[in-house]
């Protein structure tokens, strides 16, 4: 019974995503809104990558909701694993030698990479969460490789707090400045260079500096446990 | 290029399908990493850039690890 109900409500689902995707006019022009970014969104923000003029001017709003939504995570996290127990410290076994030297040539690297990647996000494509994301990927690899070297809790933390309160710090400036928050109220510049865009590049390095230390303070938070 | 494609959707409903099937639980999350790695390839085929980076950093590795630590934690094996 329970089997067949179940399919029945299979079907039910498919026909509905079906339904809905044949309403979608693929292929045909964009809407209005769509439109209106791609052809206004360059001369506006001075952000020569679209996507990036979407997520931190046009919907900046959004984008400090979602990176709220990354810090409440990061902190529950942070309660329930702190929570349980006391902390064993476990005897820690070495890295062979070719882990341990390609760990620690391939970190800097990695945040390099990372860096341009949220530097030039109005530029190229990537931003202040891809660019943070592969930061934490690099300290993923020091935890994995050389796990004797520890990162300074407080200096992550730090970096996240000062992030979150640049972004909000720069939103209200606007609404100083202009009137309403997030407002672009530094002057565009030429577009196509890196010091274009006005706010934009500040809040995705804020963004790339907040996204990075927590998914790595998250990473952390679960080794340490383990 | 439609051919690419194919197969790739083909390679990433495999790994879909072997990451609900398999009973070692570290194999299931290397099949899920290979779907989100997949996704991020099809994302950059429809010039979709800035979100095949985020799939990949976070979809393929970060997720991939948190899930093979937690497993570390627990039991490898599904009974």
């Amino acid at each position: 019974m329970r089997r067949v109900i179940s399919i029945l409500l299979l079907i039910i689902v498919a026909l509905g995503i079906r339904l809905s995707l044949t309403k979608i006019p693929f292929g045909t022009p964009k809407t209005k809104v769509g439109r209106y970014y791609i052809e206004e969104g360059i001369e506006e923000t001075g952000a020569v990558n679209i996507v990036t003029s979407v997520v931190v001017s046009y919907r900046g709003f959004d984008t400090l909701g979602e990176v709220t939504i990354l810090f409440i995570a990061a902190i529950g996290l942070g309660a329930v694993l702190s929570t349980v127990g006391e902390k064993t410290v476990r005897e820690i076994e070495p890295a062979s030698l070719v882990l341990y030297t390609g760990c620690r040539l391939l970190f800097p690297l990695i945040l390099i990479f990372g860096t341009y990647i949220f530097i030039h996000g109005h530029l190229t494509p990537g931003g202040g969460f891809q660019g943070g994301a592969i930061i934490a990927s690099g300290f993923l690899l020091i935890y994995l490789g050389c796990r004797e070297r520890r990162i300074s809790r407080v200096a992550s933390n730090l970096a996240e707090s000062l992030g979150g309160l640049a972004f909000v710090v720069i939103g209200l400036l606007g609404l100083v400045f202009g009137g309403y928050f997030l407002l672009n109220f530094l002057p565009k510049g030429t577009a196509n260079t890196l010091f274009s865009a006005g706010i934009i590049p500040i809040i995705y390095i804020a963004i790339g500096f907040k996204v990075g230390s927590e998914l790595a303070g998250i990473i952390d938070n679960l080794i340490e446990e383990s | 290029m439609i051919f690419v494609v194919s197969f790739l959707v083909v390679l990433m409903l495999v790994g879909a399908v072997a990451a609900s099937i398999f009973r070692d639980l570290i194999s299931a999350v290397i099949a899920a990493a290979l779907v989100s790695l997949i996704a991020s390839i099809l994302f950059y085929f429809l010039q979709a850039p800035d979100v095949a980076m985020a799939e990949a950093a976070i979809g393929a590795a970060l997720t991939a690890a948190i899930f093979i630590i937690a497993i570390r934690r627990t039991k490898r094996y599904e009974e």
